[in-house]
């Protein structure tokens, strides 16, 4: 068939726009690529004690890659929202990169960080990209500097330039446990969960604990979607819990906009998780737990510029932090939170800030009946035990093993 | 609170629901890659067109909502906008895929990329907002049951799904532009011999089947799970094309198939609610085993597959 029409091309014509799109392909590296969030006041002189040592310093690169979009109401947002706060220092620089999957791309965008950006320190937040993604980049650039959100750093076993850095959210969850079971009706709270790793599991637990400390019948139930974004999953899980009877609902996904929506629009209540979510559920958002990275980074950041590295073990390669430390935060209360719940919850959160307050003590048994935290023993929050946690407390219907 | 609670009976009605609430999507691009695929053309970048057509639907829902028109009207405009964005996807495909020497499964891939390329960079701008939504018709209310009430809400643009496969199968068999597209699919020699225009009777097809396609993303981003995020498809389009492939290019055999996939979405979530824990790996993979076994069941060695057009996927 040779339907001659007004759009045909011929093959001279094929090969010179191949290679001329080629051509333009090949040097767009020398005008587009990553581009450097340098804010304007860059040039101004470094703050003095600096000035002392080296006259002025040189911009710290940081580099940040998120496995979704930067304004998905959840944990991407709360990480790019704390590399624009990390940018306003005049001495950092930052590059960013988002949607870059869990695979080899992510050592393809942190080599390009490296290689062509000059990232000196790196953080690629998603929990999948650390085994085995980060920790082949780190042995190949034994001198640039990979943070990552939430891996579990082991000494001797891990390059000494890896540091792992996370926020103990579960205190945040803890109180909105205990807002969740002033608020519901029906004693029954849900939990859209993505995967079992330790950090969602402890967040079920501290809600599910938080939750009972005021009432001791409340039952948490989860739900596995099985992948950190799943939309028509997410929104098929929380129906049916609501189904079910909860009325609460709270999540652990990477975007938690949609289970937010689903609860507002089936009229019961939610509490969000990664982000301030109010505005997407005016009337049910009782309250949320929220990351505060711009704090975080800026640390970092600071003690980079005072010459401390993973290296030398000036920086701890296991930083965590909790409410007391502006790890985390709560979202401002809503309408229909009442006052019992709002002094209970501020009681709580007081203890968290003076540090007398323990999440994990004895006797806790999990969902099985197994003792699981002997009684009179404590797990404070930095323990590495909570980080290996693989167990549901007494109270949640599921099952952390797939 | 008894009447909040329904048990086990939560795991039947949550299937139906989620028929009924997700298998849309799963319909219309299915229909559409139906009709395209019956004038012989392979569309496989209709996964594009559907993330295409959610942004669209969600940014004009969005922007003519604050812009002065009425919350009814607003996402009724962005219905047809993911359509009409749909339609210049199927533009492109359809031109690119009938250049000589042009393999329409290679073109459909570069759709799939660049359909998606393009929605989330106009889209980046629309995760936050929130646009309004679709109305349901809400044929739940003689019951008291919640639950109830919720799963038998039903969005017109479902109902309109449902009632194209039927239109489309008649189309097909007793008319006369259905019988140029079945020529044009068939027998392409055949069809020219008759005097049809091959190029435009594919091109219409591929055209009109990218405009159902869209209207599929409008669906999943205007009523259920009702916001444009980018992992909103989350590969549904693709699973819609290889759908038609189990439904043997039979429109309302798509019907059936995208009711089946849609419910099976809904039963890993739903069995764990009433406290079937383990295995929900397995149970969300569920869709796809059924398709295995129902493509083992009805296969047979001494045919090729039954309805396959006669034309599809070869070189023009």
């Amino acid at each position: 068939m040779s339907t001659r029409h007004p759009l045909h091309l011929n093959r001279r014509q094929i090969i010179r726009g191949i290679l001329a799109t080629t051509a333009f392909g090949v040097s767009s590296r020398l005008w587009t690529g990553c581009t450097p969030n340098t804010p304007p006041s860059a040039t101004t002189p470094a703050t003095p004690t600096n000035s002392a040592s080296t006259g002025a310093v040189k911009p710290i690169t940081m580099g940040f890659i998120y496995v979704g979009p930067k304004d998905d109401y959840g944990y991407n947002q709360a990480h790019a929202l704390g590399k624009e706060g990390v940018s306003k220092l005049p001495w950092v620089k930052t590059v960013e990169q988002a949607n870059v999957p869990e695979t080899t791309e992510v050592q393809e965008a942190m080599r390009n960080m490296i290689e062509q950006d000059g990232a000196t320190v790196l953080f690629p937040t998603s929990f999948g990209y650390f085994d085995p993604h980060i920790l082949k980049l780190a042995q190949e650039y034994p001198e640039v500097q990979f943070f990552h959100c939430g891996g579990l750093y082991v000494d001797g076993k891990h390059p000494k330039n890896v540091g792992s850095y996370y926020g103990y959210i579960d205190e945040a969850q803890y109180i909105a446990g205990i807002v969740a079971a002033h608020t519901t009706k029906t004693g029954k709270l849900g939990f859209v969960a993505a995967k079992p790793i330790p950090q969602l599991i402890r967040n079920i637990n501290s809600f599910t604990l938080g939750a009972r400390s005021v009432n001791p019948k409340i039952t948490t139930q989860v739900i596995f979607t099985g992948d950190w974004s799943l939309p028509v999953k997410e929104a098929e899980a929380a129906n049916s819990m609501i189904d079910q009877g909860v009325d609460v609902l709270t999540c652990h996904v990477d975007s938690p906009k949609v289970v937010m929506e689903t609860a507002e629009k089936r009229g019961v209540f939610c509490s969000g998780y990664h982000a301030n979510q109010a505005i997407l559920a005016p009337k049910g958002y009782i309250t949320g737990a929220e990351w505060d990275w711009t704090n975080v980074y800026s640390r970092y950041a600071e003690m980079i510029r005072d010459g401390k590295t993973l290296m030398n073990g000036g920086i701890s390669h296991l930083v965590r932090g909790g409410l007391k430390d502006g790890f985390c935060k709560l979202s401002n209360y809503g309408s229909v939170v009442g006052e019992a719940a709002k002094k209970d919850a501020d009681a709580a959160k007081a203890k968290f800030i003076d540090g007398s307050m323990v999440i994990y003590k004895g006797e806790l048994k999990d969902n099985t009946g197994k003792t699981v935290v002997a009684s009179a023993k404590e797990y404070k929050q930095e323990d590495p035990e909570l980080e290996k946690m693989n167990w549901l407390v007494e109270g949640v219907l599921g099952s952390a093993t797939s | 609170m008894a009447t909040e609670s329904i048990g086990w009976w939560g795991v039947p009605l949550a299937i139906a629901a989620g028929t009924i609430r997700g298998s849309a999507p799963f319909l219309f691009v299915s229909l559409g890659e139906c009709l395209t695929e019956k004038s012989g053309k392979i569309n496989l970048g209709l996964e594009g067109t559907l993330l295409m057509g959610a942004m669209s639907a969600y940014a004009i829902s969005y922007l003519s909502s604050s812009n002065g028109i009425p919350t009814w009207l607003a996402p009724w405009l962005g219905v047809f906008t993911a359509g009409v964005a749909g339609m210049l996807l199927g533009t492109i495909h359809g031109w690119l895929s009938q250049q000589p020497k042009v393999n329409d499964v290679a073109v459909g891939i570069a759709m799939i990329i660049f359909g998606s390329g393009i929605a989330f960079f106009f889209g980046k701008a629309f995760i936050q907002p929130v646009a309004p939504q679709l109305p349901a018709f809400e044929l739940g209310n003689w019951s008291d049951i919640p639950s109830i009430k919720a799963a038998l809400k039903i969005s017109p643009l479902f109902l309109i799904g449902v009632a194209i496969a039927p239109i489309m199968q008649w189309f097909f068999k007793s008319t006369r532009w259905g019988l140029y597209i079945r020529a044009v699919g068939d027998s392409p020699e055949a069809a020219k011999a008759m005097g049809i225009s091959v190029y435009k009777v594919r091109m219409f097809s591929i055209i009109a089947g990218s405009f159902l396609a869209g209207i599929g993303g409008a669906y999943l981003s205007l009523y259920y799970p009702g916001s444009w995020s980018e992992r909103i498809s989350s590969g549904q389009g693709l699973m819609a094309v290889a759908l038609v492939i189990f439904a043997r290019w039979n429109p309302v055999q798509c019907l059936y198939a995208a009711l089946l996939f849609g419910g099976a979405q809904a039963i890993g979530p739903a069995l764990q609610s009433v406290g079937v824990n383990s295995y929900y790996y397995l149970f969300n993979a569920s869709p796809y085993i059924f398709t295995l076994a129902i493509m083992i069941i009805t296969c047979s060695p001494k045919r090729t597959l039954s309805g396959s057009p006669g034309a599809l996927g070869t070189e023009n």
